[in-house]
Order: structure tokens, then C-alpha cells, then sequence
């Protein structure tokens, strides 16, 4: 058992957006910071969206200063494809114990990706939730951080494996590795384990997974992006078609006693954002969106303003009744009561996409946090030392879950400093 | 000191098997006499890493050119303290081997180009000193306004055992939240109306030592720069001089101006009242009708009253819905017999709120309608009617109420003036008859009266749209356009308490890092920890003044004869100025015209006969660079004619780099940077757009030259267009292929 002896530094749990942003925050601050995240990158939920709203300008652009902020921070440890298995102790003194996951590959790797090429086998790319596949020896983001390969679990103990490590000139690949755990003493703790989108298959009467163009929004932002499935092309999974007539059912979960009776707050900006995707990729594209409030707070509402003055976009107040699909022709048929007119709207679109919400992700470990009967972390003046940061608290966007990360990094900094 | 150059040359990855490694060496040897030029299989490996520290260490080796892969790439095993080493990559793996064919000619001469160009840069770059002021750098945090927000930030720095100087315009602490009666439920189960808990607060900030609070106080001028800042402060006819080195700027909010809504009644019906009346109301404990001091028994809340309204706020003012909500709260629960009546546009009661929503629409006494109000009138009795079109009820409805209030909206504290500011110079009639979204000039600086900077830019920060004195960035949240002062809370965005109290621990984590980085000699974000800054020639300063204008971070200030004085902690170190001197004064110890320029001239430009043109790219690094790292990792292919430059950011791009280069016999020359515009994407805000303004002021050194103007092409590329980028440079060097050799060539 490695251990890592690093007292008064603040352990982040979360690689996300928000753990991100306290770690570099914290950093730059002056102080060490451990930084844990279960996937083999940084970025999380983030790393995975096409756009910003209400920019329209690309994460990655936003990323790439904070991964040179990181190469830039000797304060920074980061661990990637780690999780954090337990915490013990109190504010200014906790131990937590990490555990990481075999990635097959180490430090020695260039990037050069030769174990690539002579890979074969494909696995799922959960980069995009799934749809399509990579190789299994692979670069899991164009713009990785750490910018390492790693080799799928799948072809450990095969000879598929074994010609990966051959292809290796750098003694990079170690298909020896083991999980390792190490233990570290911290004097604050931040969970940034962001959230989960709403499981669809839930909602029974909107056809997700029943009706092959039924889509979310996640995967909405991975076919819109250069880096997605169809390297940006929106087209509809069951024929490839493009995608001319879309339809956007708000509140997919959200708003629902249910399913989620709080509001996600960021689903009516996706989709107004999503909106302008197929219309500027298709100009003579139709987008309809059924809402029941158009919920685009504070300076966004311009963005909203701006999208509905397009007469290819229609909003209309109404809740989505049932979701179909055509088994000839693929088209899905959405009955929607418009609530407004009072009465049935039968619509038949290329694709639909459910504004499904946000479910808190936790980290899954017995640590002291209060939380309310959603599962969102509420903040507790009697147990210090431990902060959320992010859409663990809330659902909220980005700008404001940094606004949070940020503060959340004094927050620690606090429990250092009262050691 | 002498500097001592070695070259490492990498011929890992396949760089060693796809160039002549031994004629890339010559170059260092031979042409520019580098005394050692090594190889190694792995360079990035423990030994070829030992091998370059070993040279450091034993060798004194204080120059060092690495020429492997991308700089972006193992930056953890090759970092070397700057202000000892000075340090280059050459990037011939992403930029050369990765989308050029192996063991060509032309692959060979870019490598080749590159590692000229890299040599050169390394040769010039000097070690790096942090910046040290003659006084001594303060790290005390000022905070303005003592609402939630400010004395929030104030608390929160303190805690952290910073020294807090909290300044409030009112006799006292506690803002807008000292006049509400309740807050709506901000904790589980979200059901129930919660005090506000503005004492305790006020009391936290009295009892906590290293705050010092000056209310019924203003600041009368703010000098200096972070770290030193000298701000003068007036409180009864006094004035007192404290040194803060950070500024957190909590001035929050107005409510609109009702009497600008007649067409709502307000000011023409006595019944008619704000939200802020209806708190002073509850306060007082009764809800009493101005025109007779009656409870009133009917009530309708007319959402949005100047909020998301063309010719009022444009924006949505968030807290508004809640209130409402709250206030019929009040109502009901003082008098189960009243009716209360909300009139919305939308319900904008985000993430857990909706649950407290909820709880309201199952209040038999409240009833909510999306509409919108047509008309309304005063009976005899002094009561209101209203009347509502298009409601979730039917077309046409008629309210009768005693009372109506109107949910009036935010205005940032420091746009106030922002009429003013529109107004002047066009008569109010032509700014009806424009019906657009009342907007801002680009950079306008609204007069606030909040600092009072003694900066040539003016004496508040830039607005942004709306007059909020926003960050314009979703990333950077915090990022001004005045280094060290962090706006936070309602100044720069409509938002609720709640919100207030994050974004203000937020914005006192950035002071903390603004003092604690200018003291180490720092820059921050975003090029935090870098130690280079500006150093000014000033002998050649020819008053232009470019540079005191075009700092997008208002970092310099001028004497009366137009001199610049810079204020190298205000400088976030982007080098815009240094793209701006025509006189080329403004230099970094590791970047400057001149090493850029040398760069420019290091590039081989082959007689006209060989048809072999050459084109020098100019990328901005934090995008376009970064972009061709990913073209390069998905061996993409493009012209190899193409010779790339990354700039700290583009608005670095000197005429006189085009200049040396078109003179030289460069073909053609393509700057590549962020978006610009309403939505730009510039992380120094205005580089991208300086260096389009320049360029547009090319053609006179191009009619000087008798040289075409296709030969010079800009434009704007975000990181995720990676895949554009062969395209791009390949239709350049079309259109430079038919404008023909640069006729300069063999000069």
C-alpha cells in the first residue's frame, strides 16, 4: 500500500468542471491539492458537450487554459481512474483512502499511439455514452488530460494485448497492473462527483429506448460535436437521416412528482441551445419545443429571445402526453396538450430529443455530508471540513457550478487555515 | 550572464526514422554555431530527461531547445525554473512528422525551419524576474458594499485570516436583505418561509477582528494597482487613505424605477405598489392600502413589471417569481379570507425552488395564470381592474383586486447611469424608433461612482451588456477587465441570495489568489504564476499612445505628456500592447517583437525557380495551436509550406513582423485567432479583435511594398474546428499559388 503523506493539503473528489475548478482555484491560492477522478480525463460532463450556451463557444477551449493551468501548478496531484473508498477523521486531519484502477499504461507513454495500431477489437467509447466504438487500445478524449492511451479491461489476458505491449517501444504498457490503493491525509475535502442525467427508460410514456429516434439531450451534444459518433453530423441512429424536423420535449423527468419534482434547471437553455445546432447545420430545418415554462434566468433570457425570434423554432406551452413511432417510416409522433389552446396536438418529427435532468451523483462512500430528500448536498455550518461543490448542490450550468467550485476552494481553505 | 545553448533532439516517436536527424543537428551546429546538439531515443523518459538536467545541473547549461513533441505534451518532465533556464520547444512530432510524409524533402525543410526558428527564440530569451515593487505589496481585501454579498466576501476572506477593509454607503450593514421581512425557503424540505438571518450576519462581520467597517462611507478615489493599491475613503467629512491589494466589488442592485411603468398604474393609482412595498408592508406588519390604509383582501402580482421587457430590462431578474411566491405567502398566512392573484410570463423558479412553487399552487387562495396584461383602470373605490389576455383560463379575463403589486426587476448598482449613457447623443424618439434591445457601445464605462479609478481608461470597470460589469466568460466566471477587482452578487448578474453568498466566497477566493500571486511577482489568470512583464524602452516612446488605449486590462496610465506608465500588477501578460508599439519598445525577457521578429526571418525562403512558397502562420496558442496539436494527432495532412508561430495571443501580431517577412520574401502570411465580437472568445477579451483592426490597416505597408493584399488573410477559429484547419491552410496556399512568388524573393 502506497502512502502519501500530504497533511494540510484539500483532497478533491471529482475531475469534473467543478473539481477542476477548485483544484486550480485552491492551487493557484497556494495551497496542495489532490485531485481524484474515476474516468481515465479530466473534464466529466463537460468534456462531453458540444457547445456552451449561451456563447455557443466549445468547452474545450475553456479546458485547455485549466489543464495548462494544472501543467503550470507543481500544487496539483492528480489521479485519474481513482475513487476515493473512504475518508475518516475531522476537519483539518482526514485520511481517505484511494483506489486506482489499472489504465495498463504508465507515465512512459508519448502518445505516439502505435499499441493503437496494431489494436483490432472495439469496445464501446463511453465518450459517447455508448453509440459507437473505439478501438481498445485508445485515447479516450481528442483533448485528454492526462494525454495518455489506455487499454480496455475487455482485452486484458488476450494476445491482443500482448501485440499492444509488443508495439510499445517505451515500456509504456503494463498489463501487470494491478488496482492500487494509497492513503492520504488531507486537512479539507471537496466533493465535486457532479450528476447523472435522468434515467429516460424511466419515462415510460416518452418512448426512450422503445423509439429509435428518441434521443436525450446528452447524446443530442455528442452528435452535434466534431468529436461525437458522426464527427458532428446530426442524423437520427435508426437510418442515418438527417434530421430536419426535430422536437425537443422539455421537463423529461424534471418538474415531475414522479420522477424528479425539482426543476434541473439547465434543460430549457440546452434545448433552446440545441435548437440552434439544427437549424444552423440544416437551414431548412423545423425545431418544435414543448415546455411548461421557459425557465432562461436572468441575462440568458436575450439568448431565448433570440432563438424564439427565429420562425423555423416554435415554443409552445404544453405538456407531452405520449411519444410513438412510426414503424414504416421511423418518424416518431409526440401528442402533446397544448395548454395554452386547451386542446391535442398530434406532431410527427425526424427525431425527438427528451430534456431529461439532473441527478446528484455522490461519491458512494460513508462520509458526513447532509443531504436533502433528492440526494443534493446541503450545507451544514455543524460539519466542516467537508464541502460540495457543483451539481452535487444543485442542478445548475456551468458558469455557476465554477462560481461555486471557486468558492468552495476558500471554503477549504478555511479548514486549513483553522487547523 | 553567458548563455550556454544545448539542443535535444528527439527521435522517439518516429521522428528519427521519418527526418535526417543529422542534417536537422547541422542546423544547430553549423548554422547558428550551438555548441552541443544530443539525441536521445526517449527524451522524455527518465534518462533522456536526466541527460537534460544532468547538463543543467553539472554543465551549466542555461539554454535549452527541445525539439521533440508539442509543448503542450509532457510538460511535467520538461519544466525548468524560468528564472534560471531559459527554455524552447520545437514541435516535430504534431506540427511535422504526424501530418507530413516521412523522409521528404519538403517535411525535412520544415523541420529544419522549426528548429531555426526554436534556436533563435532561445538564444534571445533571457531568465525571467518576478516582478518586485520599491513598496511593499499589501494583501488586504477591500470590499464595497455591505449587503449579503460584501459582507459575505468579507466573512469569508477574513476566516481565510486575510485583513478585510468592508466599505457600506448606508448607515448600515445588511443592503436590500435588512428590508425584507422573510426569505422563500433556501433548505430542506423547501417548504417554509425562513428568516433571513441578516443580523447574524451583520454580527459576524462586527465580531470578527480583522475586518474594519467603514459604513456611511464612500470611496473617493481608487489608485494603484494590486498588491497596491491606494484607495482614499470619506466617511463624515473625513478622508482616510487605506493600502488594499484587492478589490471586491458587492454594490448589488436598484429596483427598477416603477414610475417608468404608467402603462402598469403605477404612480397614476395609489393601489398600485412594488414588491419592495409589499416588504415594508410586511415588516410593519399590515398590508395597508395607501389610498386608505384598509387591508386589503384581493391582491394581483403582476409578474415581470419591466423584467424581460424590450423597452424596460431586457434580461429576466431571477428573484423576482420567488418573491412573489413569498409575498402571497405573507399574505395568506395574515389573512386566510384574501385572494391573491399572480400574473406570470413564465415561472422561473429553478432547481430545488420548484418544490416551495409547488407548495404555493396548493394554496386554495392563490391562483397563477400565465398572461398578459392588457389594460389597467381605477374604480370609484380606488380598486383596481385588470385585464388579462391570453391566460391558461381563456382568452379574455377581468381582474378586480384592492391591491395590485408589481413585481419590479434588477438593476445593477453600477449601471445606473446606463440611460444617461444611451441617451446622450440621441433624442429619445430615435431610440424608440430603433426597437432593438437596448445595448451598449462596446467598452462604455458607465460612471457609477463605485471606485473612482485613477486609471486613464476611465474610473470603473467596463460594462458589459445590460451595464452589468460582468465576466463575459462561462468558464471564467470571475474574469474583469480590471486586474485584482472582482465583481460579485447582484452587481453583475440578477440573482438571488443564495446565489449572492456563493458568488461572494467565490470572488473572495479570487482577491486571496490576486494578493497572494502579486506578491510572489505573478501574473494571474490567465497566465497565472507566469513571471515575465512588459519592459518599456522609453527613450524611443513616441507618445503615440496605442498601448494605454488597447490594454484590454487597463494596465497603464499616462503623465500629462502621454508617456505610458505601466502598472505591471494590473498586467495580465498578454502582450497586446506589444503588438500595438509601431516603435517596438515593449519587450518580455522571454518574448518580444524582436524574438517573434527573428523567428520571421529564421524561416529558409527558397529561390522562385524551386516553387516552393512559404507562408508563416500565425497562431494564437491557447486555440489555433492546440487545434493543429489535435490535426497533427489525427494525422491529418497538410501543406508543408506552412510555417506556424504561436503568440501568446494574436492581438501580439506587430506590422513589422509582416513587414520583415513579406521583405524577406514570405509569400503569404495567416493569422489565426479566437472569435471576436458580442460572443467573443478571446481569453485577453480584446486580441483577436486588435489584431483584425490592424490587419485592416495593412494595406498601406502592402502599397508601400507593390505586394498584393491576398497575401495576407485572418481569421477566427475555435479549438473544436480542429478538422478545418488542412482545409484553411491548403486554399491559402491556392490563393497564394495564384497571386504568384513574392517578387521580394533573393533581396
Amino acid at each position: 500500500m502506497a502512502e502519501t503523506n500530504v497533511s494540510g493539503s484539500i483532497l478533491v473528489i471529482g475531475g469534473g468542471i467543478s473539481g477542476l475548478t477548485t483544484a486550480v482555484e485552491a492551487a493557484e491560492a497556494g495551497y496542495k491539492v489532490i485531485l481524484v477522478e474515476k474516468e481515465p480525463f479530466l473534464g466529466g460532463r463537460v468534456a462531453r458537450i458540444n457547445k456552451y450556451y449561451t456563447k455557443l463557444c466549445p468547452p474545450t477551449c475553456g479546458l485547455e487554459i485549466n489543464f495548462k493551468r494544472i501543467k503550470k501548478n507543481p500544487n496539483i496531484q492528480c489521479f485519474t481512474m481513482a475513487e476515493v473508498e473512504a475518508i475518516s477523521g475531522v476537519e483539518g486531519d482526514f485520511e481517505a483512502t484511494i483506489k486506482i484502477n489499472p489504465r495498463y499504461v504508465n507515465e512512459n507513454c508519448t502518445a505516439c499511439g502505435k499499441c493503437a495500431e496494431v489494436c483490432v477489437t472495439e469496445i464501446p467509447n463511453k465518450l459517447n455514452y455508448g453509440i459507437d466504438k473505439i478501438k481498445a487500445a485508445y485515447i479516450p478524449h481528442p483533448l485528454a488530460f492526462p494525454m495518455r492511451y489506455m487499454i480496455a479491461p475487455e482485452i486484458i489476458g488476450t494476445d491482443e494485448a500482448k501485440k499492444c505491449l509488443e508495439a510499445c517501444k517505451y515500456d509504456a504498457i503494463d498489463l501487470d497492473m494491478k488496482q492500487e490503493t494509497m492513503t492520504v491525509k488531507v486537512g479539507a475535502v471537496i466533493v465535486a462527483t457532479g450528476w447523472d442525467p435522468y434515467d429516460a427508460t424511466k419515462i415510460d410514456n416518452l418512448g426512450f429506448g422503445k423509439c429509435q429516434n428518441v434521443i436525450t439531450n446528452v447524446i443530442m451534444e455528442r452528435l452535434a460535436s466534431p468529436s461525437g459518433p458522426t464527427e458532428g453530423k446530426i442524423v437520427r441512429p435508426s437510418d442515418g437521416k438527417e434530421v430536419k424536423n426535430i422536437i425537443f420535449v422539455q421537463c423529461a423527468g424534471s418538474r415531475d412528482e414522479n420522477h424528479l419534482p425539482y426543476c434541473s434547471s439547465v434543460c430549457c437553455l440546452a434545448s433552446l441551445k440545441q435548437a440552434t445546432y439544427v437549424r444552423e447545420q440544416y437551414p431548412d430545418s423545423k425545431v418544435t419545443i414543448f415546455y411548461i415554462d421557459v425557465r432562461a434566468i436572468g441575462k440568458f433570457e436575450g439568448f431565448y429571445t433570440k432563438v424564439a425570434e427565429d420562425e423555423n423554432v416554435s415554443l409552445i406551452k404544453g405538456k407531452v402526453a405520449k411519444v410513438e413511432e412510426d414503424p414504416a417510416t421511423g418518424d416518431v409522433v409526440v401528442e402533446v396538450e397544448d395548454t395554452m389552446k386547451g386542446d391535442k396536438i398530434k406532431a410527427t418529427a425526424d427525431m425527438v430529443v427528451l430534456a431529461t435532468g439532473i441527478v446528484p451523483q455522490l461519491p458512494g462512500i460513508n462520509i458526513a455530508l447532509t443531504c436533502d430528500e433528492f440526494g443534493f448536498i446541503v450545507s451544514d455550518s455543524s460539519k466542516k471540513g467537508i464541502y460540495g461543490a457543483g451539481c452535487v448542490k444543485k442542478p445548475t450550468g456551468v458558469a455557476q457550478s465554477v462560481q461555486d467550485a471557486t468558492g468552495a476552494a476558500l471554503k477549504a481553505i478555511q479548514s486549513i487555515v483553522r487547523r | 550572464m553567458d548563455k550556454k545553448i544545448v539542443v535535444y533532439i528527439c527521435t522517439g516517436c518516429e521522428i528519427g526514422e521519418s527526418l535526417d536527424v543529422d542534417a536537422l543537428a547541422k542546423v544547430a551546429t553549423s548554422e547558428y554555431k550551438v555548441p552541443l546538439c544530443k539525441n536521445h531515443p526517449m527524451l522524455c523518459g527518465k534518462e533522456g530527461s536526466s541527460l537534460i538536467n544532468s547538463d543543467i545541473e553539472n554543465e551549466g547549461v542555461n539554454t535549452v531547445v527541445i525539439a521533440a513533441c508539442s509543448p503542450r505534451e509532457k510538460a511535467d518532465v520538461f519544466t525548468y525554473d524560468p528564472t534560471v533556464i531559459s527554455m524552447e520547444r520545437v514541435n516535430l512530432r504534431e506540427h511535422v512528422i504526424w501530418c507530413h510524409p516521412a523522409n521528404d524533402e519538403d517535411t525535412q525543410m520544415l523541420a529544419e525551419d522549426y528548429m531555426r526558428m526554436g534556436i533563435i527564440k532561445a538564444q534571445k530569451m533571457a531568465p525571467l524576474e518576478p516582478y518586485r515593487s520599491k513598496d511593499e505589496f499589501n494583501k488586504t481585501i477591500l470590499v464595497v458594499g455591505g449587503g449579503i454579498t460584501g459582507m459575505t466576501s468579507a466573512i469569508e476572506a477574513a476566516t481565510a485570516g486575510y485583513d478585510v477593509v468592508l466599505v457600506e454607503k448606508a448607515p448600515e450593514l445588511g443592503g436590500w436583505m435588512k428590508k425584507l421581512w422573510k426569505q422563500y425557503p433556501k433548505s430542506p424540505p423547501y417548504l417554509e418561509l425562513q428568516p433571513t438571518g441578516i443580523e447574524e450576519k451583520i454580527k459576524e462581520v462586527m465580531s470578527l477582528e480583522n475586518i474594519k467597517v467603514y459604513t456611511g462611507a464612500k470611496i473617493e478615489k481608487t489608485a494603484g494597482s494590486p498588491g497596491l493599491f491606494d484607495v482614499t475613503i470619506s466617511q463624515n467629512g473625513n478622508s482616510e487613505t487605506v493600502k488594499v491589494g484587492a478589490i471586491v466589488e458587492a454594490t448589488g442592485w436598484q429596483p427598477y424605477d416603477a414610475t417608468k411603468l404608467d402603462s402598469l398604474g403605477f404612480g397614476k393609482y395609489t393601489n398600485v405598489v412594488t414588491g419592495i412595498m409589499v416588504e415594508e408592508m410586511a415588516c410593519k406588519g399590515k398590508f395597508a392600502r395607501p389610498s386608505d390604509g384598509k387591508e386589503a383582501k384581493s391582491y394581483v402580482f403582476i409578474q415581470c413589471a419591466g423584467s424581460r421587457d424590450k423597452d424596460h430590462l431586457p434580461y429576466c431578474s431571477s428573484y423576482c417569481c420567488l418573491t412573489s411566491l413569498k409575498q402571497a405567502k405573507y399574505i395568506r398566512e395574515k389573512d386566510a379570507d384574501a385572494k391573491v392573484y399572480i400574473i406570470y410570463k413564465d415561472i422561473r423558479t429553478i432547481a430545488q425552488h420548484e418544490i416551495f412553487y409547488k407548495k404555493v399552487q396548493e394554496d386554495p387562495g392563490i391562483f397563477l395564470t400565465k398572461g398578459e396584461i392588457t389594460g389597467i383602470s381605477e374604480d370609484n373605490e380606488k380598486n383596481l381592474v385588470i385585464d388579462v389576455d391570453n391566460t391558461l383560463l381563456g382568452e379574455n379575463i377581468q381582474l378586480k383586486a384592492e391591491m395590485v403589486v408589481l413585481a419590479t426587476g434588477m438593476v445593477p448598482a453600477a449601471g445606473i447611469k446606463m440611460k444617461e449613457i444611451l441617451s446622450q447623443g440621441t433624442t429619445e424618439e430615435s431610440c424608440k424608433e430603433k426597437k432593438e434591445e437596448v445595448e451598449l457601445p462596446p467598452d462604455t464605462i458607465i460612471p457609477s461612482d463605485t471606485l473612482n479609478l485613477a486609471y486613464r481608461q476611465g474610473p470603473e470597470p467596463p460594462a458589459l451588456r445590460y451595464g452589468f460589469p460582468d465576466s463575459h466568460y462561462i468558464c471564467f466566471p470571475y474574469e474583469t477587465r480590471r486586474t485584482g477587482i472582482y465583481t460579485a452578487g447582484c452587481v453583475r448578474q440578477p440573482m438571488d441570495s443564495a446565489s449572492c453568498m456563493d458568488d461572494a466566497t467565490g470572488a473572495a477566493l479570487k482577491a486571496i489568489q490576486c494578493v497572494e500571486l502579486t506578491d510572489q511577482g505573478k501574473a494571474l489568470h490567465p497566465r497565472a504564476g507566469d513571471m515575465s512583464f512588459p519592459e518599456l524602452y522609453m527613450s524611443r516612446c513616441t507618445q503615440c499612445k496605442r498601448c494605454t488605449e488597447e490594454c484590454p486590462f487597463g494596465a497603464y496610465n499616462e503623465d500629462e505628456k502621454g508617456n505610458p506608465l505601466p502598472n505591471p500588477t494590473r498586467c495580465r501578460r498578454c502582450g497586446i500592447c506589444m503588438g500595438s508599439c509601431p516603435e517596438r519598445i515593449i519587450s518580455f525577457k522571454d518574448y518580444s517583437v524582436d524574438i517573434i521578429g527573428s523567428m520571421v526571418k529564421a524561416v529558409e525562403v527558397p529561390d522562385e525557380d524551386e516553387e516552393k512558397p512559404r507562408v508563416v502562420a500565425f497562431l494564437c496558442e491557447n486555440d489555433a495551436y492546440p487545434a493543429l496539436d489535435i490535426v497533427g494527432q489525427k494525422h491529418l495532412t497538410y501543406n508543408p509550406y506552412i510555417r506556424v508561430i504561436p503568440l501568446r495571443c494574436l492581438g501580439n501580431i506587430n506590422l513589422v513582423w509582416l513587414a520583415d517577412a513579406l521583405s524577406k520574401g514570405i509569400d503569404g502570411i495567416i493569422l489565426i485567432g479566437c472569435k471576436y465580437g458580442d460572443d467573443y472568445q478571446c481569453h485577453f477579451i480584446k486580441g483577436s479583435e486588435l489584431a483584425n483592426t490592424r490587419m485592416s490597416k495593412i494595406k498601406e505597408t502592402l502599397d508601400r511594398l507593390s505586394l498584393e493584399s491576398e497575401r495576407i488573410r485572418i481569421l477566427e477559429l475555435s479549438l473544436d474546428e480542429y478538422d478545418k484547419l488542412p482545409g484553411i491552410f491548403d486554399d491559402f496556399l491556392e490563393k497564394i499559388k495564384e497571386v504568384g512568388p513574392n517578387p521580394y524573393k533573393g533581396f
